[in-house]
């Protein structure tokens, strides 16, 4: 393989990987709060995408997609609070089953308003043969918007984890709900804040790949299994894993194109997804005592 | 006057009676203790208190407010602070954010309005840094201000805990065994500590084992037997009452001669 093929592959990972690990956080933020997977979160980067190039035909493209990524922030809430947040002690098993519905709602409400077609936003630089050159590979700018809007979110949601009080409050009620509650902290806010913000990162992301990789009414459950995938391999609730398992699982994918036919290539995720259900369960960067701590 | 009035209360699970009737009044800036055998109800009560329970039957007032019907984080904006037998720190967060978690209910007015504030919102995180941080030093940890709170020391822990608890600026402090697993320094310390609580201003209620901490510290006594009260007085009388030594030492018939 020559160094630029190499790069080639490596790059087209690294955009994939990074949007697995999106949706990988936005499983986490909300696993960290409820103790659940919300298997609707696929579908949440499908309506970014889908809001954003309704939105486009009336509005300049950043307006579109700040308002798209807002509109599925409210989406996000709305599910919470129709849904979740009136449930009294309710059984893992019974919300995760609640969120496979919200999925499948969402996504044929999706197919009634925009059909089956295949849309894509325009490129946001540029088109689809405008290429940087990056060590002798060549590299659409779009790709580098993709990479570096994940990367943000990633350094802005570390940031408000660590350095707002709300962000340290939605910590303290993972680590304990008990003793969050007793400190004064409202946790049913903090699980829809947790919807809030776990919408907004998978709509942005939604948004800003769709010119690559395009964006259809069911591409949801798709990046739900990739990002689960990954959120498993990085560890439940570990975010920095998150990152880590996307990049891997993106590269690995990215490579395999090169030994594999392509038509194998989501066998690669759901192989690995298995392997390591099968033998480690708690995710190569988790620890099996914190895998513990949640009833699951 | 009466900070905290519970009147009457009662909390029954399925068929067992785990608190009835108890009644009795906490004067502003006292230490009042609740002692009892094990399985007597006093952890009960302070679940009711705090609203992590909801009362059978029976009213708790908080300066004057019935807190019937509240949910616990809603107590806890009262002004009612609590802490646990078995510690619950938050795992992952360091001693110093443990504290500062407890500090976000002084410093905000709203849910929406603190997302929304960004421009006092640094100075009022230094704020909440710089009064988490005197907190640590008045329970003497400030040094371990960084370490993950899941790895300090027992003792420290329990520590970090009252500091979470005080950082709530709280009216009222229930604290639940504060000495239980501590050394005799460390429960002497305890001890030291709960009295210059007191002198802050904040009333204390307590269940404890350790006796001589109990009698050391403790304005008033509340004894409770099987759900019920049985004695509230000071603890010179309450050493001496012949019911409370009956349900501490057992009847003198059940004693071999």
């Amino acid at each position: 393989m020559t160094l630029e093929l190499f790069i080639q592959y490596l790059v087209a990972g690294i955009t994939y990987g990074s949007i697995y690990a999106i949706v990988a956080i936005g499983f986490n933020i909300i696993y960290n709060t409820t103790g659940i997977i919300n298997f609707a979160q696929g579908e949440f980067v499908m309506l970014g995408g889908m809001l954003s190039i309704t939105l486009l035909q009336f509005m300049p493209i950043t307006v579109a997609i700040a308002l798209a990524v807002g509109l599925t922030m409210c989406i996000g809430a709305v599910i919470e609070i129709v849904f979740i947040r009136w449930l009294k002690n309710p059984s893992v098993l019974r919300m995760i089953i609640i969120t496979i519905g919200i999925s499948i709602l969402i996504r044929e409400a999706a197919l009634h308003v925009w059909g089956d077609n295949v849309r894509a936003l325009p490129y946001f630089i540029g088109n689809e043969i405008t290429s940087i050159p990056v060590l002798g590979a060549r590299v659409s700018p779009q790709v580098l918007w993709v990479i570096g809007t994940c990367s943000l979110m990633v350094l802005f949601l570390s940031l408000f984890f660590k350095m707002t009080s709300i962000g340290r409050e939605m910590r303290a009620c993972a680590a304990n709900r008990t003793a969050a509650i007793l400190c004064g902290i409202d946790t049913r806010n903090m699980v829809t804040l947790s919807f809030i913000l776990s919408a907004g990162i998978g709509a942005l992301a939604g948004a800003v790949m769709s010119p690559i990789t395009y964006t259809q009414y069911d591409i949801g459950t798709g990046l739900a299994i990739k990002g689960f995938t990954v959120a498993i391999l990085g560890g439940l609730g570990n975010s920095p894993g998150a990152v880590a398992a996307g990049l891997l699982l993106g590269v690995i994918e990215a490579f395999s194109v090169s030994m594999v036919p392509l038509a194998f290539q989501d066998a690669i995720a759901i192989a690995i997804l298995l392997v390591i259900l099968f033998v480690r369960p708690h995710g190569l960067f988790g620890s099996s005592a914190a895998a513990g701590l949640k009833e699951f | 006057m009466a900070l905290l009035r519970v009147e009457k209360i009662s909390k029954k699970f399925g068929g067992l009676q785990a608190v009835s009737d108890v009644s009795f009044a906490l004067r502003e800036g006292s230490i009042k203790a609740v002692i009892g055998p094990n399985g007597a109800g006093k952890t009960t009560l302070f679940n009711l208190i705090s609203g992590v329970l909801p009362a059978t039957s029976g009213e708790i007032t908080f300066k004057g407010h019935a807190l019937n019907g509240l949910r616990p984080y809603q107590v806890a904006r009262l002004g009612i602070a609590r802490t646990f037998q078995n510690i619950k720190m938050f795992a992952g967060m360091t001693a110093l954010e443990n504290v500062m978690v407890g500090r976000h209910v002084q410093s905000r007015s709203g849910f929406l309005a603190s997302m929304f504030r960004l421009p006092g919102f640094l100075s009022e995180e230094r704020e909440i840094r710089r009064k988490s941080m005197e907190l640590l030093e008045l329970l003497g940890i400030a040094e371990y201000a960084d370490t993950e709170a899941m790895n300090l020391a027992f003792g420290q822990q329990r520590a970090v805990e009252l500091a979470r608890a005080l950082a709530l600026e709280p009216a009222l402090l229930l604290l639940d065994e504060p000495a239980a697993g501590l050394n005799i320094y460390e429960t002497a310390e305890i001890g030291r500590l709960i009295t210059k609580i007191r002198e802050m201003g904040i009333t204390v209620l307590l269940v404890e084992h350790d006796m001589s901490l109990v009698m050391d510290i403790s304005d008033e006594i509340v004894v409770l037997s099987f759900g019920q009260k049985i004695a509230e007085d000071i603890p010179q009388k309450i050493q001496r009452d012949p019911e409370v030594i009956r349900i501490y030492l057992g009847e003198e018939a059940a004693v071999p001669a």
